[in-house]
């Protein structure tokens, strides 16, 4: 499977545990992983006296305000897609950049298809591990398919703070009365 | 009519090709068929029971006369003469090939129109009240908010991918008449009493299998604050709302579960954390939209124009006409007109690619070169001289636009059904017929008086039967097709949900049913001023049922409902 990151095909050096429900993954020693969020809850004290990487992640019917305090362990936080069609991750993903003020790599991870990265994009992630069989070069294409958006997202204020500024009315007659007005 | 800028337009292009490139992909086998299949919903493209359905967006009902002579053009180049006005008021073809698409959506884009989100799980087409703007009784025009509304949610990267579909709709009239009880989201423009504009925001109303009315979550949200506090109900639902079972996936069921009051209160606190946040809107910016708004140079008339009261009185026919399809103006010596899509033979909503240039024609002489679509499934010229009224009559008539049935039975709702829809349980279009052509004495359908009877051809609900004063709703037992008749309901303020009457009938015997329904009718009410619902709501349901199933005699349909049951 393929990593983008930062719009980049990138070295995936983390190791994502999955348990059955109710159950815990074994941890293996020394590497990074990326832990179920109830592993963490369950094993918390063991973890981070651990060494290598600790991220965690969540899946789309969990809460980031159950992690909101404990930010501060982890180098990365992903969101499970069960599905593409399952849109629950999007808000997660605002919420971790906007309400809680994650900073790190936000990684979009389990049904992760190139069609949806533009959205993600918008909604904070900067991490994609692709679904198997997704093509890289057409999947770095997605970050393009718009040149702009009338939404506020993650790190963009909504258009219409920014219109005039605006690249396509520059220089037009509109662009100068807007301004002017 | 909202004139795009640059930005707009350049958005609409890329999606155009975004568009192109998903749809090559998938011919060439590099896209699944459920990897597509959301994201060609999303431009309006379903695979339905003949050929593909593509739905075009006509955002709040609003055409300019050049996107209806569009629209013709792409009838007639892509399908096959007709297309069909929807009750969410979009544009339907039933016979496009898949591989055109990305051309009929390039196209639409040089007329400023497009597919986006007309259908799929997401915010759809934000409809509106057909008097917009013209309306005596209007508080607010709802058209600039439709706009501002329009434009958040499109491409909204959050809400793509929501539990289920999801519809709103924005009244800005004492009357409402954009169904706002019904929407997944129904917001009513007001002001408050310093004269500032708000609105009263309804939430979990909707149709189909779960028919209920949406209940006010906030009296009166300040317009400043309409984005992000939509922000809060769609995370709140994108997050909450089921996503197991499809039937109850829609947001009345989450609003119910939750009770609206429990609702409200997580809606609120969501929202405390992005009240006053960058998408907090700006008069500005609202300005800015309402500038972008062409808007009619309407001359000083005077308020009843001679030659419309003399033509009045001299044609009888007419001023049945104009009884029925002319309605009042805010402006002295306008008026609105319908033109009628619901002559009889012909399928409600559909009009040919010939008649629609037509209608484009007379938009341009007669009504500043705009045509708006009608929930109701009627095109609608909504700026015009009295003085004309006679000429359009005239013109109208020769192009079959002018029946004279509009809030009468032959103005029926009526979805696609089984003919071209793939999830219909039954079909919609010959039962309206037989029905139209049951009452095809216009002085009779007179005196029956206001009526609305709709017909949906599953339990989707996209004709609406469940507010129709007579609601028919197509059902499958064990592979035929039957019809649910419910009366009772209606839209508007006093909105309410039909009840069933009894056990489904035959589609040979709706038309006798319905008939059933008018004889107690006419015999029951108290006077002309009393209508169908009226009735419905003094006596009840029951003597209704006892009329149509204690003397439907002759008629093989109760044997049959009996062996079915």
């Amino acid at each position: 499977m393929a990593l983008i990151k930062d719009r980049k095909l990138a070295h995936d050096n983390w190791q994502l545990l999955k348990a059955a429900k109710g159950e815990l993954p074994s941890i293996p020693a020394a590497c990074n992983v990326i832990v179920p969020l109830g592993a963490w809850q369950a094993l918390r004290s063991e973890l981070v006296v651990r060494g290598g990487g600790l991220g965690v992640w969540l899946s789309g019917d969990e809460e980031p305000a159950d992690i909101a305090a404990d930010l501060q362990h982890f180098e990365l936080v992903a969101v499970d897609f069960a599905s593409f069609t399952d849109g629950r991750g999007y808000s997660i993903g605002r919420l971790l950049r906007e309400r809680y003020g994650w900073r790190g790599e936000l990684r979009a991870i389990g049904d992760v298809q190139r069609d949806q990265l533009f959205y993600l994009a918008r909604c904070g992630f900067d991490a994609f591990d692709l679904r198997e069989g997704e093509d890289v070069e057409t999947a770095l294409a997605a970050f393009n398919d718009f040149r702009d958006a009338y939404q506020a997202s993650v790190d963009q204020l909504p258009l219409f703070r920014r219109r005039g500024l605006h690249p396509a009315l520059r220089g037009s007659a509109e662009s100068t009365a807007e301004r002017a007005g | 009519m909202y004139i795009y800028d640059e930005i707009d337009q350049q958005l609409i292009d890329d999606r155009v090709a975004q568009f192109r490139d998903q749809t090559r992909r998938f011919l060439a086998g590099k896209l699944g068929e459920d990897d597509f299949r959301p994201l060609r919903l999303q431009n309006g493209l379903y695979i339905q029971r003949y050929a593909p359905m593509l739905r075009i967006a006509i955002p709040y009902g609003l055409l300019a006369s050049r996107q209806l002579r569009a629209l013709a053009h792409i009838t007639r180049t892509y399908d096959r003469g007709t297309g069909h006005f929807s009750t969410r008021q979009n544009f339907q073809l039933n016979w496009p090939r898949l591989e055109d698409v990305p051309e009929i959506l390039a196209h639409l884009a040089t007329v400023q129109m497009h597919a986006i989100q007309t259908s799929g799980n997401c915010v759809r087409n934000i409809t509106a009240d057909h008097f917009a703007g013209i309306a005596p009784d209007e508080i607010v025009d709802p058209l600039v908010w439709c706009e501002v509304v329009r434009q958040w949610a499109a491409f909204h990267p959050e809400f793509a991918y929501l539990p289920r579909k999801f519809k709103i709709a924005i009244a800005g009239a004492a009357e409402d008449r954009a169904a706002v009880l019904v929407h997944d989201v129904g917001l009513q423009a007001t002001r408050d009493e310093a004269g500032e504009i708000g609105f009263r925001v309804l939430a979990g109303g909707g149709l189909g299998r779960t028919p209920i009315l949406g209940a006010v979550i906030r009296e009166f949200l300040p317009w400043q604050h309409l984005l992000s506090y939509l922000e809060a109900i769609l995370r709140t639902y994108n997050r909450y709302g089921r996503r197991d079972n499809k039937w109850k996936a829609r947001i009345k069921i989450l609003v119910k579960d939750l009770t609206p009051a429990g609702f409200r209160d997580d809606v609120e606190a969501e929202w405390a954390n992005l009240k006053d946040g960058p998408s907090t809107l700006t008069s500005a910016e609202v300005e800015r939209i309402a500038g972008r708004f062409t808007r009619p140079a309407y001359e000083k008339l005077d308020p009843l124009a001679s030659s419309y009261v003399l033509a009045l009185g001299r044609d009888r026919r007419f001023a049945a006409w104009a009884r029925r399809n002319v309605h009042p103006h805010k402006m002295a010596g306008y008026a609105a007109v319908t033109l009628s899509l619901k002559r009889t033979g012909v399928p409600p909503g559909d009009a040919t690619a010939e008649q629609m240039d037509a209608v484009a024609d007379l938009a341009d002489r007669y009504s500043f070169g705009e045509v708006r679509v009608t929930h109701e499934q009627n095109l609608l010229l909504a700026d015009v001289r009295q003085s004309d009224l006679f000429a359009i009559w005239q013109e109208a008539q020769a192009l079959d636009l002018a029946t004279a049935n509009i809030g009468m039975i032959t103005n029926i709702i009526a979805c696609p059904g089984g003919d071209y829809c793939s999830l219909a349980n039954a079909k919609s279009i010959p039962v309206a017929e037989a029905i139209q052509r049951r009452f095809d004495d216009l002085d009779f359908v007179y005196d029956i008086g206001e009526l609305d009877l709709n017909i949906s051809g599953c339990m989707n609900s996209c004709g609406h039967h469940h507010i129709g004063h007579i609601g028919i709703l197509g059902v499958d037992k064990q592979g035929e097709e039957f019809y649910q008749i419910s009366i009772g309901g209606a839209q508007g303020n006093a909105a309410s949900l039909g009840k069933v009457l009894g056990p489904s009938v035959s589609q040979e015997d709706v038309p006798d049913v319905v008939e059933k329904l008018i004889e107690l009718y006419l015999k029951r009410r108290d006077s002309e001023a009393e209508r169908f619902i009226d009735v419905v709501r003094r006596i009840g349901t029951e003597p209704f049922r006892e009329h149509v199933y204690g003397a439907h005699q002759g008629s093989k349909a109760r044997a049959r409902q009996l062996a079915v049951a």
